[in-house]
């Protein structure tokens, strides 16, 4: 039965679908994996009372011989950062302590409806601020590679549940590369679709112009298998594109076929893979591009050369975006509230309770944020940051002219220590370095393991990029790179990954982890 | 409540400054929903029910735009003369107050949907004077703060504030002068006229209910004054909550003369809003505009460009009304009114009222006549705007009943005053209040006879040819009627009894 | 070198409504003296020719039908609030006015 837990989600939902297994069966055994391993690794806020109830009604469902989505039975983790209906949704922060929305996030009634079973909420950096969920005011998440080391973030939660076989999939979300970064630092796969290609509706936005929701998984299958449940226009999101998309399972699988590299253009971009960039991330991307080429991968260096100032760029829309968003933690209408001692206006209520309920990093980018927007600096800065956006949409616009997919390290290093960082934010902001580039332009971004870094030991991931619309294209490569690099190895990356000892306790199945 | 401060006499401070006016009119739209969510754009009733998670500014949600707003935005856009901007964006003005549930307004900054145009305002004497549209752009209203504690409700003093969100988002376009100035000293007047016409302008485009008494447009009036012969403009204040053509006007007044007193005496104005005060005739102090107004406006990412076709435009122009002054010649023609009728009527402000009384049944004729005489009266009275009062349909269905013989005038004023007391429809009022003509003849005879009783000669002095003789007689069943008769039936009832 | 200093961070502190301490204050004016060092070559590149992007993906003219929906409800709306008279939200007296 422990089996359950160790495969893909798509190997799960064929077990499902012959009764092979029960969902309540692979609902429970994710159940006690999180029982005995997540006050370890701590990748839950919440665990969802209702699983396994949900799980047996998919079970009488199908035994009633309704036809179900390919998903149904499968358990789901969903990062604290999306809106649930019956759990509380707070995004990482004290301020938000306990609130349980009123309505579901449209990816989470989409997963709902295709009958997969939410495990419970993810922990992550708070309002997806970090990149190394250090940051959320739950304390942080532990990677399940070397409890030690950070988990990557914002997705830190996501990443971490589905590495540790807590999850066969999450959902994640992605501003500036926080479902890919911690997808390579814990060896498992991420994807930031097309901007617009998921509704972003009920997600609790950092930044509306750069947030994505996204699949995370184990396996670039299970991850096509996810976008195309939340993938779909949704009205409620005015930046919802109404593009009919192709399968992104059906990509996937293409990808498997003999041959499916041959011929493809590669561009490796010169400006995401760096002097900054770890040895053991560089050497084992050299891997990479030897296996693509022996493929029969065409394989170019471009040039992107606004990259430089992508960064820049990111850190101003960002705050400024986020100053905004997050000035509706008021006080006044949910969440916590903080008086002053002997009362005050509803200002200084107000004040003490962004004060108290705010974490650092929060404050730092909401004050920045309201520095980049204020008058006599918007034109130096968030007016400039807009145009470096423009310049950077022609760069991959002019890339993507010569090459089918372009490609990079994940991540500029393996995970780093706890703590290492969490005192140097321009230290901090740079993890996304690679990752950034998409969210400004809206392109759609994958991250598969990529190997282990010879120095330490960790995961390192590879990063897949494709015009905007064309987040086919990511499965199809991505799969027929995941099978090469794992038919190389002779296994898989995850199953390197150390076993966690199971704590004795039995299956916790509710309340805050 | 401060010292109450000195004012200069109206006309000196006309000879020694040059008023410069400018307006910020708000006009609700009469969509079915709000600006950016499906929630029904009602309130008044139940606190905090017309509400969506979008209107709670709720963690995780998002606006979606009206199409009808904007259809409505355009229409109003043309009929004011501006240009439809090709491309037009939303962005958000960022504030903290807690009747704003997303602590920023969504509002159109500097790329409004309509841009430069004019709206020509009929003056008291009847020439007209053009007044310079800077914008007119969409928007989201706020929700609505009661306060709680100290005196009456005032924000000053206040213990606590309760807050119910069903305004929130209702949808509303913001029409921006440019300064007007050569208004001199009729700038009051001018005021009460520019308003009229945007009420105008919006009933007649069918968009807004555009009561000003209900909030439904909403006038912040900007005033400065200039020394004779100088170029630069002065210091303005922002003067809220006018809520009548009436406080418009005196509104403005005041301003220019507190603002005279000061300037004379050599003091500075404060550039600040202020607010005016229905029940004293004064403005008081708001808060100072400084440099801590840093709205940080940005272009609102979670919505995007409207960039109306032309064919839309076109179709939307195709569709406009006449305009208030065509209408005004149009009018005139068809009710038959002398010059003298119609500008009063028009200086009333009760065009509208009696081109939708006339359209309810009545004779423009007695329109005017209602209009002007009794409830204008009332309005005085109780210093109101007379279409505040009555609803023209309600005016109409009174007049109906008076063409029919069904109320005297008399009776008629009477049913009004209940109208207006809420007591319900004209015909509700009458048979509440028991307000009908006896129109029984055989009522009228006995009452008749009881009179001659009393008074026997007046047959005989009416066969003498003494007509006027019937009057004591008409008086006294008028009398024992308690006046609910008609009493020219009353007089022919008489004359044939005299005749038999 | 940054121009950022103590009294813009106190000021930016009130506009964004978050009571900073002293401390926070002072280890914010060095820290955002450093990050805007650091991101303020955006201006470099960023020339007048150069039209701004405010979304990823190109739209115009995404409007809603003006049809009523479903509304929440009075409890719901007043579930998650920190203080409410039953019927609305309640807060602390207000200094400053609306704008
Ligand atoms: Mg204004
Ligand atoms: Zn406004």
């Amino acid at each position: 039965m422990t089996d359950l837990i160790h495969l893909s989600a798509a190997d799960l939902a064929s077990k499902l679908q012959s009764r092979e297994v029960s969902s309540v069966e692979a609902t429970k055994a994710h159940l006690d994996r999180i029982a005995g391993v997540d006050g370890d690794v701590h990748a839950f806020l919440h665990v969802n009372a209702g699983a396994l109830a949900t799980a047996k009604s998919i079970d009488e469902r199908r035994a009633a011989g309704e036809t179900l989505g390919e998903l149904a039975g499968v358990p789901i983790a969903v990062k604290d950062v999306l809106c649930t209906i019956g759990m509380p949704s707070t995004s990482g922060s004290k301020i938000l302590e306990g609130w349980i929305p009123p309505y579901d996030a449209t990816a989470v009634a989409k997963v709902r409806a295709a009958g997969l079973v939410p495990l419970g909420k993810t922990n992550m950096d708070e309002f997806a601020m970090g990149s190394s969920t250090e940051f959320s005011a739950y304390g942080p998440t532990h990677n399940p590679w070397n409890l030690d080391r950070i988990p990557g973030g914002s997705g830190g939660g996501s990443a971490a549940a589905v590495a540790a076989f807590e999850a066969p999939l999450a959902l994640g979300s992605d501003t500036g590369g926080s479902i890919r970064q911690p997808g390579a630092v814990t060896g498992t796969v991420g994807v930031k679709p097309t901007y617009g290609s998921v509704s972003r509706y009920g997600a609790i936005a950092l930044a509306s112009s750069l947030d994505q929701i996204g699949p995370v998984s184990r396996t670039v299958l299970d991850s096509a298998l996810l976008h195309d449940v939340i993938k779909g226009h949704d009205p409620r999101d005015s930046t919802s594109l109404r593009d009919e998309w192709p399968s992104f399972a059906d990509a996937a699988r293409a990808g498997l076929a003999p041959g499916s590299l041959q011929g493809v253009k590669v561009g490796i971009v010169r400006e995401l893979n760096g002097d900054g960039f770890q040895a053991g991330v560089k050497a084992r991307f050299a891997d990479a591009v030897a296996l693509l080429t022996a493929a029969g991968a065409e394989i170019v260096e471009v040039s992107a050369p606004s990259f430089e100032y992508a960064i820049s760029a990111y850190y101003l829309i960002l705050p400024a975006e986020a100053s905004s968003n997050l000035a509706k933690f008021d006080s006044v209408r949910f969440g916590l509230r903080v008086t002053p001692e002997g009362g005050g206006t509803v200002e200084q209520v107000m004040a003490a309770t962004r004060e108290q309920g705010f974490g650092p990093e929060v404050k730092r980018r909401i004050i920045l944020g309201t520095y980049a927007l204020s008058a006599g600096y918007y034109d130096a800065y968030y007016g400039s940051a807009q145009k470096v956006r423009t310049l950077v949409q022609r760069d991959f616009s002019r890339l993507f002219d010569e090459v089918d997919v372009l490609i990079s390290p994940s991540a500029p290093t393996t995970a780093f220590p706890i703590g290492e960082k969490i005192d140097d934010p321009l230290a901090m902001y740079l993890n996304d370095l690679t990752t950034i580039p998409a969210n400004l332009a809206g392109i759609p971004g994958l991250s598969l393991p990529m190997g282990l870094a010879d120095e330490d030991g960790l995961p390192t991931g590879i990063q897949l990029m494709a015009p905007a619309r064309e987040d086919a294209r990511l499965y199809t490569y991505g799969a027929a790179l995941e099978q090469l690099f794992e038919s190389t190895w002779g296994h898989t990356l995850i199953s390197k990954a150390p076993s966690l000892s199971v704590s004795e306790q039995s299956a916790a199945t509710e309340g805050v982890v | 409540m401060a010292a109450r401060p000195e004012l200069m006499d109206y006309d000196k401070a006309l000879e020694m400054f040059e008023p410069v006016v400018g307006f910020e009119v708000h006009v609700e739209l009469s969509t079915a929903t709000k600006m950016f969510s499906d929630a029904p754009n009602e309130f008044g009733g139940e606190p905090n029910t017309n509400i969506t998670p979008v209107d709670l500014g709720l963690p995780g949600s998002l606006p979606v735009v009206n199409g009808q707003a904007v259809k409505y935005a355009i229409s109003l856009g043309l009929a004011l003369g501006c240009s439809i901007a090709p491309t037009s964006r939303f962005a958000r003005k960022n504030y903290f107050y807690p009747d704003l549930a997303k602590n920023y307004q969504i509002s159109q900054s500097d790329e409004p949907i309509a841009f430069e145009g004019s709206v020509e305002v009929e003056m008291p004497d009847g020439t007209l004077f053009t007044v310079p549209v800077e914008r007119a752009h969409m928007e989201e209203d706020a929700g609505k703060l009661t306060h709680v504690g100290g005196s009456t409700g005032r924000i000053q003093g206040a213990e606590y504030s309760l807050v119910d969100y069903n305004r929130a988002g209702v949808p509303l376009v913001e029409i921006v002068t440019h300064p007007i100035i050569g208004a001199e000293a009729l700038a009051p007047e001018l005021g009460a006229a520019y308003v009229e016409t945007i009420r105008d302008i919006v009933r007649g485009l069918g968009i807004s209910e555009a009561r000003m008494e209900r909030g439904n447009l909403r006038c912040d009036a900007n005033i400065s004054l200039r020394p004779r012969g100088q170029e630069k403009l002065g210091t303005r204040t922002e003067t809220k909550n006018v809520n009548s053509f009436r406080a418009v006007e005196r509104a403005i007044r005041y301003e220019i003369q507190r603002q005279a007193a000061i300037l004379a005496k050599g003091g500075t104005i404060t550039q600040e809003t202020r607010h005016w005060h229905e029940d004293t005739g004064r403005t008081s102090a708001g808060r100072p505009k400084s440099d801590a107004d840093d709205y940080r406006y940005f272009p609102e990412p979670d919505l995007l460009p409207v960039e109306p076709s032309l064919e839309l435009i076109q179709e939307l122009r195709a569709a406009l009304p006449e305009s208030p002054a065509v209408m005004r010649r149009r009018l005139k023609a068809q009710w038959g009114f002398t010059d003298l009728e119609f500008q009063d009527v028009k200086n009333a402000g009760l065009l509208t009222e009696i081109v939708e009384t006339v359209a309810a049944g009545s004779t423009p004729a007695s329109a005017r006549k209602w209009w002007t005489g009794e409830i204008a009266r009332l309005a005085n009275a109780a210093e109101v705007d007379a279409s505040s009062l009555v609803e023209p349909s309600q005016l109409a269905e009174l007049i109906a009943l008076i063409d029919s013989g069904e109320l005297t005038d008399r009776l008629a004023r009477q049913v009004l005053e209940g109208v207006i007391a809420g007591e319900g429809t004209p015909a509700e009022v009458v048979e509440k209040r028991g307000l009908k003509v006896v129109s029984d003849d055989g009522a009228l005879i006995a009452a008749i006879d009881e009179a001659l009783a009393s008074q026997p000669d007046v047959l005989e002095k009416i066969r003498d040819g003494k007509v006027q003789a019937a009057g004591a007689v008409i008086g006294a069943v008028m009398k024992a009627m308690k006046g609910q008769a008609d009493a020219a039936r009353v007089r022919e009832l008489v004359l044939e009894r005299a005749q038999a | 070198m940054s121009e950022i200093t103590r009294e813009q961070v106190e000021h930016l502190a009130g506009l964004a409504r978050i009571a900073l301490t002293p401390d926070e204050i002072d280890k914010l004016t060095g820290e955002l003296g450093h990050i805007v060092d650091s991101i303020a070559k955006v201006s470099e590149v960023a020339n007048a020719d150069v039209p701004a992007t405010s979304h990823p993906i190109p739209l115009s003219n995404v409007f809603r039908d003006d049809v009523v929906g479903e509304t929440l409800t009075q409890e719901q709306a007043l579930a998650g609030a920190p203080e409410h008279d039953g019927t609305r939200f309640k807060v602390s007296a207000i200094l400053g006015e609306e704008q």
